[in-house]
């Protein structure tokens, strides 16, 4: 997000639809979107009990940290806008 | 920016171990003498580098296999990687060098990712704690593989059904200024066809949830992401992930195609293949659609 990525890929403009010839290749080639990544490595993943404790299953930590990405975003945002033509 | 807003800076110190994700102990032990990315045809197979560069190993107990690297103390320690994960640049870089490793070794064998910041001190805690966990380990290793995950956002664009609801285009009515019992009517009227779109575009969702799923082995909803963070000022209303079989793929994706297509107040947005980050956990989420999308 920071470099100006787009986002994900949009269904109308995938390439597919051609039978057969979809690279599956294409739609993982797409810059990932941190907020897509943070849904998964944040809320997903096997959590373990680390033995540095580093409880990330405990929700209040995924709220702080989420709350910190909004607050962020919303700065990243405005630049982006800004070099939007 | 304050001193406190600052990531804590590693300095030379005792090192613990990242865990990235955890695989059966034989598909990448023949690796053990380095970790490298996958050949992409270029002929250089580099090593696989971790978090902060640091060289990616495996540590192997009984038959299963994890991925790791070293890090420093001082920087993901309990206490530091707390303030750390509140700042941004911080995080993003660490999630996408996570992300870049798990996808690395996703491409060679079927793997569980772990949850971002396990870290252990000792390859003997960890050893011990996959020893444990085992029997877990096998089951998910056994219901992901050869399976990979495909994200699919649907939006109700700014400006479409919900922004401009029907009663607002062109009915030629014109409120008098000043006359609060119009301007009321017309402000209800507003605010049921806003809700009639939503409902819509919520049931249309549902539906292609509901289709999507039947093509998948299994689905979960993630929360609809803020409007702030997708930056597009579209309202998501649905932010599904699917686990897929590999060899459907194609006809998924066909799916999904037609999904949008056949959905024309909604706009989908298909992401993957992921590695199966959101079908690893007892618990998969628990979201509904149309539900926390509020802006």
């Amino acid at each position: 997000m920071t470099e100006g990525t787009v986002p994900d890929l949009a269904i109308d403009e995938a390439d597919l639809a051609i039978d057969g010839a979809w690279d599956d290749q294409a739609v993982e080639r797409q810059p990932i979107a941190l907020v897509d990544l943070l849904d998964r490595v944040l809320a997903g993943g096997v959590v373990l009990a680390g033995e540095v404790t580093l409880a990330l299953a405990d929700v209040d930590m995924v709220t702080i940290s989420v709350r910190a990405l909004v607050t962020s975003v919303s700065a990243l945002a405005g630049q982006e806008q800004d070099r939007a033509p | 920016m304050s001193d406190q807003d600052v990531p804590a800076q590693p300095s030379p110190g005792p090192d613990a171990i990242w865990v990235y994700a955890v695989a059966r102990g034989g598909t990448l032990a023949e690796r053990e003498a380095g970790v490298s990315r996958p050949d992409d045809g270029s002929g250089t197979n580099e090593p696989l580098a971790g978090i902060a560069g640091r060289p990616v190993r495996l540590v192997t107990a009984t038959d299963l296999t994890a991925v790791v690297s070293p890090v420093d103390l001082a920087e993901f320690g309990e206490e530091p990687l707390r303030r750390n994960m509140e700042h941004l640049p911080w995080l993003e870089a660490v999630a996408r060098m996570h992300h870049d490793v798990v996808s690395a070794v996703a491409k060679m064998t079927a793997v569980v990712p772990m949850r971002l910041a396990t870290v252990y001190r000792t390859d003997l805690g960890l050893a011990r704690m996959l020893g444990q966990r085992r029997s877990d380990f096998l089951a998910v290793l056994g219901n992901i593989a050869g399976r990979s995950e495909w994200g699919v956002k649907a939006y109700v664009e700014a400006g479409g059904d919900l922004a401009t609801p029907p009663a607002d285009r062109g009915s030629g009515v014109a409120v008098t200024p000043g006359s609060g019992a119009a301007y009321l009517s017309k402000r209800r009227a507003e605010l049921t066809a806003a809700e009639g779109a939503r409902k819509a575009a919520v049931a249309s969702a549902k539906r292609v949830h509901a289709e999507l799923a039947g093509q998948a082995v299994a689905a979960a909803l993630h929360r609809p992401q803020d409007p702030r963070l997708s930056g597009t000022g579209s309202r998501m209303i649905m932010n599904a992930t699917y686990l897929v079989d590999d060899r459907d793929r194609v006809s998924f994706a066909a799916r999904v195609r037609r999904a949008a297509s056949m959905n024309p107040s909604l706009r989908l947005e298909l992401t993957g293949p992921w590695p199966p980050y959101s079908f690893v956990a007892p618990e998969p989420g628990a979201q509904t659609i149309g539900a926390g999308a509020s802006r």
